[in-house]
Formats: C-alpha cells, sequence, structure tokens
C-alpha cells in the first residue's frame, strides 16, 4: 500500500493508468444493442404482417417486461423491495379513464396517465422511504390497499364494478389494437432503455453503493434519500404507463383486479427468476414467466402451484437467477452497466 | 477547522457522549483515542453527520454543520474512512472509489493521483471489493475517501484486524497525506501509533473527554491513565 509522494503524482499516476484500459462497452454488447434495435423493428411491424392474433399475447408479455425490468430499478439497483406497485398501475389506469372522461384521446393521454402515478408516488414517497426492508414492503401494499379502497369508495370512479375507457369507439377495432400495441412496444422499449442508462449513469452507481451499504454510500457523499426517491417515483411512473396500456388493452378496469398484489408478486417472481440487479435478468424472467403463464394456464389451480413450484426450483438450484446463472460463469454481459479493465501493455 | 462544542449524542435513552468539546486546526492531525465503548465511532459519526447529535454544536470552516446531512458535509470537504472499511462488496475497487469521485469539490485529488498515492488501489481496482484482503480493502476505503476531494479526513479504527506489516503501510499512508498538508482526526486504539502520528490528542472516557493535549506536552502515562480512567503521574 506504500504511499506515493504528492508532488508530481498526476505524471506518475498518468503512466500507472496507461497500464490499462477501462471500458464500458464490449463486442458483445455492440452485437446486443445492434440485435436490439433488429428486434425492435421487427416487433414494431407485427400489426402489418402478423395481425391480432399475434399482437395480443405480445401485448401481455411487453407489459410483463416493462413491470419487472421497473421493478428491478427498484430492488434490484435501490434495494427496495416493494409489494405495492399495483398502486401505481391501479393509479396509472384510473388516471387514464379521468384523462379519456374530460374528452382527452386515450392514446395520446397515456403519457399523462404515467405522469400522475409518478407525480402521486412522490408525496408517497416522503412517507414510505422513512421505512426500510420489511417495514418498506409492507408499507407499500398498505398503501395500494387504501388506494383500492379510495377507489372502490368512490361513486365516480365505478366502485366495485369497475369502468370502461371511454373515448375508444370512434376507433376502428384493428387500428385501437394495433395503437395498443404499439404502445405496450414503446413502453417496455422505453422502460428498459431507460433503466439501462440510469445502471450506467451516476445514478445507478449511487443506487448500487445504496443497496449495498446506505450508511457507507452517505459517508461517500451519496445523497441516499434523494437516489432512493428516484428509483421510487421513477418506476411508479413506469408502472403507471403499463397500467394505462393494460386498460387500453382490455377496455375495462375494476379496482380488485388491477390493485391486486398478485401484479408485485408476478414482477418479484420474474425478476428473482430471471436474476436481479442485471437487466438482461428481468427481460428472461418476464419471458419464462409469460412462457410458463402460456403452458400451464389450462390447469386451473394446479397452474399457481406449478408457478411456486418453478419459482422455488429456481431460487434452490440458481440463486442468482437464470441470467446470473448462465452469464456470471461466462462472463457474458449483454448490456454491460460496470466498468471493464483489460491491460494495454 | 473544525470545533465541537458541548456535543450530546444518544442512541434511544443511552447517552453515549457527554458535553463533548475539541478543536482541529487546518493541516493538524488530532489522534482520538479511548477504550472500547468510550464513545470515538460515535463522535466521528457525528462529525460526518451519520447520527445528530441531541445537543451541542459541530463548526466546520466557520459554518454551522450540526445538522447537515453527510452527503452535504461531504461536499464541504469532510471525508471518512469508516471502521471496516464498509465497501460497497458487488462493485469493483476502482467503482467503489468513484462513488466518492463523482461528487469531487475540488481537482486535488484525480484519479491518476489517487492511484499515484496508493498504487495497491490501482492494481485491485478490476476486482470486486468483496474479492480484496484486507489491506486491499483499507487501500480503497482511503482511496474512496481522498476521491471526494476533501480537506479534513476521519480515519475510524484504520489497522483494526491488519496484519502488523499491513498496518505499518497504512500508516506510511497516513504519514504520506500528512506531508500533502491534509487535516486528519485519527481514531485508534495503538496508543503509540496514534501519538506517534498526530499532533494532538483527545481521550475519551465513557463518554467525556479525559484529556486534551498537544502530543508532545502529554506523556504516555498521562494518555494511559485518561484512557484507563486511572489516577495520573501528575495527579
Amino acid at each position: 500500500m506504500t504511499a506515493g509522494t504528492g508532488g508530481g503524482a498526476v505524471t506518475a499516476g498518468t503512466a500507472a493508468e496507461g497500464r490499462f484500459a477501462v471500458r464500458r462497452w464490449s463486442r458483445t454488447a455492440s452485437v446486443a444493442a445492434a440485435g436490439s434495435v433488429v428486434a425492435v423493428a421487427a416487433l414494431a411491424g407485427v400489426p402489418y404482417y402478423a395481425g391480432t392474433s399475434a399482437e395480443q399475447p405480445l401485448v401481455t408479455l411487453f407489459c410483463l417486461v416493462a413491470l419487472a425490468s421497473l421493478w428491478n430499478l427498484m430492488a434490484g439497483f435501490a434495494g427496495l423491495t416493494s409489494f405495492g406497485q399495483q398502486a401505481y398501475l391501479g393509479a396509472g389506469a384510473y388516471a387514464l379513464y379521468a384523462a379519456a372522461s374530460m374528452g382527452l384521446d386515450p392514446f395520446a393521454a397515456i403519457p399523462l396517465a404515467a405522469a400522475a402515478a409518478g407525480v402521486l408516488s412522490l408525496p408517497v414517497s416522503f412517507a414510505v422511504l422513512r421505512l426500510s426492508g420489511g417495514h418498506f414492503a409492507v408499507a407499500t401494499w398498505v398503501l395500494a390497499e387504501i388506494l383500492r379502497l379510495a377507489v372502490t369508495l368512490a361513486p365516480s370512479a365505478g366502485g366495485n364494478t369497475g369502468v370502461s375507457l371511454p373515448g375508444v369507439s370512434g376507433y376502428d377495432a384493428l387500428l385501437r389494437q394495433a395503437l395498443t400495441y404499439w404502445w405496450a412496444l414503446a413502453v417496455a422499449v422505453c422502460s428498459v432503455a431507460g433503466v439501462y442508462a440510469l445502471a450506467r449513469s451516476r445514478f445507478g452507481l449511487d443506487a448500487r453503493a445504496v443497496h449495498s451499504d446506505p450508511v457507507a454510500a452517505a459517508s461517500a457523499g451519496v445523497a441516499v434519500g434523494r437516489t432512493r426517491r428516484w428509483a421510487y417515483c421513477l418506476s411508479a411512473f413506469g408502472t403507471g404507463a403499463v397500467g394505462a396500456v393494460l386498460f387500453a388493452n382490455t377496455l375495462y378496469t375494476q379496482p380488485g383486479s388491477v390493485f391486486g398484489v398478485q401484479h408485485s408478486v408476478a414482477m418479484m417472481f420474474m425478476v428473482v427468476i430471471g436474476g436481479i440487479g442485471t437487466i438482461e435478468g428481468p427481460i428472461l424472467g418476464a419471458l419464462v414467466f409469460f412462457a410458463l403463464q402460456q403452458a400451464l394456464s389450462g390447469y386451473g389451480p394446479w397452474y399457481l402451484v406449478l408457478l411456486g413450484a418453478a419459482g422455488i426450483a429456481i431460487t434452490l438450484f440458481a440463486p442468482r437467477g437464470l441470467w446470473g446463472s448462465l452469464a456470471a460463469p461466462r462472463g457474458w454481459s449483454l448490456f454491460p452497466i460496470g466498468h471493464h479493465i483489460s491491460g494495454t501493455s | 477547522m473544525i470545533e465541537v462544542d458541548a456535543l450530546d449524542v444518544h442512541y434511544g435513552d443511552f447517552q453515549a457522549l457527554f458535553g463533548v468539546s475539541l478543536s482541529l486546526a487546518r493541516g493538524r492531525a488530532l489522534a482520538l483515542a479511548g477504550a472500547n465503548g468510550a464513545g470515538k465511532t460515535t463522535l466521528l459519526r457525528a462529525l460526518m453527520g451519520a447520527h445528530l447529535p441531541s445537543a451541542g454544536t459541530v463548526r466546520y470552516e466557520g459554518a454551522d454543520v450540526t445538522a447537515l446531512p453527510p452527503h452535504d458535509r461531504v461536499r464541504r470537504g469532510i471525508a471518512m474512512v469508516p471502521e471496516g472499511r464498509r465497501l460497497f462488496p458487488s462493485l469493483t475497487a476502482e467503482e467503489n472509489i468513484k462513488v466518492g469521485a463523482v461528487r469531487a469539490a475540488s481537482p486535488d485529488w484525480p484519479l491518476a493521483r489517487i492511484y499515484d498515492f496508493l498504487p495497491l488501489a490501482a492494481t485491485v481496482r478490476d476486482r470486486r471489493a468483496s474479492a480484496l484482503s484486507g489491506g486491499e480493502r483499507q487501500a480503497v476505503a482511503i482511496a474512496r475517501a481522498l476521491a471526494s476531494g476533501p480537506r479534513l479526513l476521519l480515519l475510524d479504527e484504520i489497522s483494526l484486524g491488519l496484519a502488523p506489516g499491513v498496518v505499518e503501510q497504512v500508516y506510511e499512508v497516513v504519514r504520506g497525506l500528512r506531508e500533502s498538508g491534509a487535516t486528519l482526526l485519527i481514531v485508534e486504539q495503538d496508543l503509540d501509533r496514534a501519538l506517534g502520528a498526530c499532533d494532538d490528542v483527545v481521550c475519551l472516557l465513557e463518554g467525556r473527554v479525559a484529556l486534551t493535549s498537544e502530543t508532545a506536552a502529554a506523556s504516555r502515562e498521562d494518555v494511559v491513565a485518561a484512557y484507563f480512567g486511572t489516577e495520573g503521574p501528575h495527579s
């Protein structure tokens, strides 16, 4: 650990720096990025060449990818394990209902619905972020239940029977389905790309530090509360957008369904089995969850039992998640977050 | 540079510090000595803002910083190397250092200078913190603190759990920091090392200041007496 002298340090340090190349990108990442662009372009054309039968399941898959990525932003990067993200799913759906009831075009109002969920999350964050760990998780769940009860008791929001989405009758059914599909694709792409950009930024470094050790992070100069608040509110914003897209897809929503804790359980399942704290893991988790849903949906109540058994098996035999177990031993990283350092001399 | 006046700190009903006062001038090094449970780490946490005092004030460069959160104190030029190093295990050594570096208020410690000053941190920069040895962790912890460009550096138990040879290397770094003009507050159980490295000594006993002196003016027996609460040779 021998200390060098303070003077002349920059020159000597530059020489030391020259022995290494610090990189945040790789050839694999370039291929993955190019492949992602091609895949998104191909998916954007689905309404033209595949039709409604392909759109419906893909809307579900895109929403799952977005939800998993957004939950991972909180839990995987900032260390906030929430059981209550369904609060913002519902907030987005009911904000879309309010906007469409006021005469706004429902598809144009999806960003407004997302913003409403994000704005709602700000004052909520000041209350729930005073807590941590299990207390935080339970508090977020309680919040979602309060919102569900509030909507159930509000006649203007349709009460317990729910509401239909106004303003869509003027759309041709094919166009409406295609618009819903493109919105779902856009929300999924923006969620993954947004979380990736955040993870690679100074915010991402701060969030991972806060996740590791909040006290040490604060002592290193990280504004712990602000970092957690950004993760919570941005996740709520994106989850609100998903809620609005799901409402536009089904054209009907009710509090008992949209505010259900099963949404948070699904998010947790996807992130944990895919690989928490990575970009690739939640995408893989969403694909696995979607495949299991499709394969097991005919088994009635056994569907949940089999899903739970799959989750337990993956947690036991691949505790870092499927992506973590596959990628870590092989050094794979399609979407690198950290720095890669290699010798150049 | 920093003045602490009549500081009380509580953990719930338990009072850990009782009216602690001390001051440290720019460019000097102060050793904070005391037995386990004397309140040394609590005082450092209070200076860093990690634990707010129930009474008293902390003034840094003339400004009252008593209620400031830790990240604002880092921006003002206070940094801490915490007890146990407390690196972020999932991050690489370099990422650990960058957590501090992104908030650097001044370019006094760019990464190149840090790596020159702490070559061990440079050699392990691409390794995860969880895979580092004790000495490597200490080097990275000091590097992380330096990266924020501190004018006052708080070092908490920097030799704890390290092999004797590594401790000697850590204190070489401390001497290097002193030569660079840094202001240091060092918590250390090893009295001889602390007294040898610092200009001033404050000894805490059960949360109270038992001794304040320049190290040159205090005999080892005086410090030991204050450390254990026994009667000193001059009492």
